[in-house]
């Protein structure tokens, strides 16, 4: 058990070590993030008080197309250097493989989201000192990322990756979407707790059969 | 190879297709004649028994689809592949039939063709994610892989059939429960009366015959196709 918790530990530190060198991809995610704000910004030319209601679908449209952007490159640049043989022939479980991937993923994307978070503040006049709110981003995040990280697997494989990896996950992921902004919406707005449990649960629910999901059939993803 | 002849049509099958069209004959029958009006909606609450069967069809396939992916995950048979793609196709087909005869009852009922309620979302969100998988087994060319990813998605893709039937149950919701008690803000509900129940399990039991046939049919088409691609191969490797 300890030595699958450490693989897994070994496999998201490759991975963050592999971005700190380059910071290509966090980079790119974090300028992509920014520009979608502005288009946003500039294309809903709305009053004050509509913007206030739609920032939680803005925030999270933000978020998924950045993440989508960060899982394509998870797979695709192992492939490319042909290192994926090479962590597949390590004397580690597979699934150790997914979540060390997953972990480095949800790190990325929670980077970009603090990054981002005070943009939002400024530009769509929320306040940023709610803990619901960072819980959902976290949840909505892991949920995002463990089903991201799976389909990613599979479209690396596929003949048109980059293509495909939005086609698969967003329709996977829009239930995680429509909870995490109803929950995100319910603390921005100062509802509390009671308005955002249902889309919690849901959160909480897919949060824990995706990682199963995944655990239970990455091996048979990366398998020759 | 005379056995190259190809399999010709089982005789189950052609009774299965006349069985079908009787019945669903008779459901559009008892639809039509046996059912009384619906006080309030009128003449076009009687989609509602058209609407349901297509998508109790719809879910019963697609869920069979993800039984048979966890099956082929473990024991991978090629002919469990065409039987799961004949499910998801079909699947398909059931539920753009349930969303069109819904918009159309919406019309009236809702006084709006589309509505974003939970129960249209999650069922949208399904046809998506089925679309999806299809562009997944287009995507791949080595047709073990692509069985066996497909098996994976489907399995995945299942966990919108639950989410859409439990979802006028957990949300407030525009949509109608049948079975059990609705959410107090659902509109276009209304209380059975016996005749009414016995057209809709008659329309059940004529649209599931119907599925049955249809799947029968989709599988011997992709069991042909593979023959096809098989002889064609032999005959190029000469």
């Amino acid at each position: 058990m300890a030595s699958y918790f450490s693989a897994v530990l070994a496999i998201m530190r490759k991975d963050l070590a592999a971005e700190w060198r380059s910071r290509q991809m966090v980079t790119a995610m974090l300028v992509f993030v920014v520009l979608v704000i502005f288009i946003f910004a500039f294309t809903l030319d709305i009053d004050t008080l509509t913007r206030r209601q739609i920032a939680a679908g803005v925030l999270w449209s933000t978020f998924a197309f950045a993440g989508t952007l960060g899982l394509n490159r998870t797979l695709a640049t192992e492939g490319e250097r042909g290192s994926l043989d090479g962590l597949l022939l390590a004397p580690v479980e597979r699934s150790a493989i997914y979540f060390g991937k997953t972990l480095a993923n949800l790190f990325f994307m929670l980077v970009v989201e603090i990054f981002t978070l005070p943009l939002y503040a400024v530009f769509y006049n929320m306040s940023l000192a709610q803990p619901g709110l960072w819980l959902v981003l976290l949840l909505g995040s892991w949920c995002f990322c463990s089903v991201g990280t799976l389909l990613a697997a599979m479209a690396a494989q596929a003949r048109s990756r980059e293509l495909l990896l939005p086609v698969l996950l967003f329709p996977m992921v829009l239930p995680v979407l429509v909870a995490s902004v109803r929950a995100s919406s319910a603390f921005v707005n100062g509802l509390g707790l009671d308005y955002a449990l249902s889309s919690l649960n849901i959160l909480v629910v897919y949060g824990l059969i995706m990682p199963a999901l995944g655990f239970m059939f990455f091996d048979f993803i990366v398998e020759e | 190879m005379a056995s190259t002849s190809l399999d010709p049509k089982p005789r189950l099958l052609s009774a299965l297709n006349v069985l079908s069209a009787l019945f669903m004959a008779g459901s559009i029958y008892m639809v039509f004649f046996y059912a009384p009006m619906e006080r309030v909606m009128g003449n076009v609450q009687r989609l509602f028994y058209f609407h349901v069967a297509s998508a109790w069809v719809s879910m019963a396939v697609l869920i069979l689809a993800a039984v048979l992916g966890i099956i082929y995950l473990f024991r991978p048979q090629k002919k469990l592949d065409i039987l799961a793609v004949a499910c998801i196709e079909l699947g398909l087909v059931f539920a753009f039939i349930t969303v069109t005869s819904g918009a159309i009852w919406a019309r009236p009922a809702w006084n709006t063709w589309w509505t974003w309620d939970p129960r249209v979302v999650t069922y949208t969100i399904l046809i998506l994610v089925y679309m999806a998988y299809m562009l997944l087994r287009q995507g791949i060319e080595d047709p073990q892989r692509r069985a066996r990813f497909g098996a994976i998605y489907a399995i995945l893709a299942s966990i919108t059939v639950p989410l859409t039937y439990f979802s006028i149950r957990i949300w407030r919701t525009l949509h109608p429960v049948v079975i059990g008690s609705g959410s107090p803000s659902a509109e276009g509900g209304f209380d059975m009366t016996r005749p009414m129940v016995w057209t809709l399990l008659f329309s059940l039991l004529a649209f599931s015959v119907f599925g049955a046939t249809l799947l029968w049919h989709r599988v011997r088409l992709g069991w042909l196709a593979d023959k096809v691609e098989e002889l064609r191969m032999k005959a190029l490797g000469r």
